[in-house]
């Protein structure tokens, strides 16, 4: 009798003491996927996504100031650094940040405002894709 | 078998107690949170720019605290610090809220929703005085535009320059706790 209530006690315990663990509501993997279906209906011959393009494309200034690498550096798995406030960026590679590309709403909302600072005009599904496919290629 | 044994309340009873150790910091915050506002929001003691000033003449202190809103802090704070929403009017909040999508030379467009609760945010805690209007006749969009902070900061010229400054807008260089709201004085240390 003493051990069931002591067991069901510490289970108590035991479960109000957890950490809350973030819940995410899809993997990069997912918006990957997504990305792939909107790059499939857009893109005529549609071949997929580039790691090694988007790493390119990541670190080129398209003509203008700045390019992504600008802000999350040239290793995506480092904290960046705002390029003009200086503000710290936690890592955007999956692998280093495990909350990156988690939410799509999210996503979105930061491709359509960097590509427009890096691009001056919205990124292509194609384009980030590949970038997606390179970020996830990156080990810690 | 001791009497212990017997009496099947024990553990429960220290299940309970240590399930009480364990909430006492949630209650701490609970605590903090006495300003009735919204708990999804961050404690932030705020002060109206020309504070120092008055502090300095031996007037009463206006700082008090603000619970700065968790979508501006999110939304705002993810490129630059928080800026107090007592630095501006809330006619230059209204002005910097309508061009978001050409923000000091970044897209920082926000979604419908969350741009209505950060301008009533912005615009109920903005400040009401006339330092804080521009000298021109337009809003002043930028803090640094303002009559007050170039006042207070008229000493300052030579510093902005200095890498460790490295611009008007890094509070944080000099004001020591700017980043959680204090611009006292006594916080300010400006690199020699």
């Amino acid at each position: 009798m003493l051990l069931k209530y002591f067991v069901s006690g510490l289970l108590i315990v035991s479960v109000a003491g957890l950490p809350v663990q973030p819940v995410f509501a899809q993997t990069p993997d997912d918006i990957l996927a997504a990305l792939k279906n909107d790059a499939a209906g857009s893109v005529q011959n549609f071949q997929g996504f580039s790691a090694a393009r988007g790493e390119k494309f990541f670190k080129a200034k398209h003509g203008g100031e700045w390019s992504c690498a600008s802000c999350h550096t040239e290793n995506p798995a480092m904290t960046g650094k705002h390029a003009k406030t200086d503000k710290p960026i936690d890592p955007l590679a999956p692998s280093a940040n495990a909350e990156r590309f988690t939410n799509p709403k999210k996503v979105e909302k930061w491709f359509k405002r960097n590509c427009n600072d890096v691009l001056d005009r919205v990124c292509t599904p194609q384009e980030k894709g590949d970038v997606l496919a390179y970020l996830l290629t990156i080990r810690k | 078998m001791l009497n212990i044994h017997k009496n099947s309340c024990w553990p429960i009873a220290i299940a309970v107690l240590l399930m009480s150790i364990t909430m006492i910091p949630a209650h701490a915050d609970d605590d903090d949170d006495d300003s009735g506002r919204s708990m999804s929001s961050t404690k932030y003691t705020a002060q109206a720019g020309d504070t120092d000033a008055q502090n300095r003449r031996g007037g009463k202190s206006i700082g008090n605290s603000l619970d700065i809103n968790a979508k501006l802090k999110d939304e705002c704070g993810s490129c630059h610090m928080v800026y107090p929403p007592r630095f501006l009017s809330a006619q230059s909040w209204r002005a910097v809220m309508a061009g978001l999508d050409k923000h000091f030379g970044s897209d920082a467009s926000v979604d419908a929703a969350a741009a209505a609760e950060i301008g009533d945010f912005l615009v109920q805690n903005a400040s009401t005085k006339k330092r804080t209007s521009a000298s021109g006749i337009e809003p002043a969009l930028r803090i640094t535009e303002t009559r007050w902070f170039q006042s207070e900061h008229r000493k300052m010229d030579s510093k902005w320059k200095d890498p460790r400054v490295k611009s008007s807008a890094n509070c944080a260089a000099c004001h020591t706790r700017a980043e959680s709201g204090s611009f006292k004085e006594r916080d300010i240390k400006v690199p020699k």
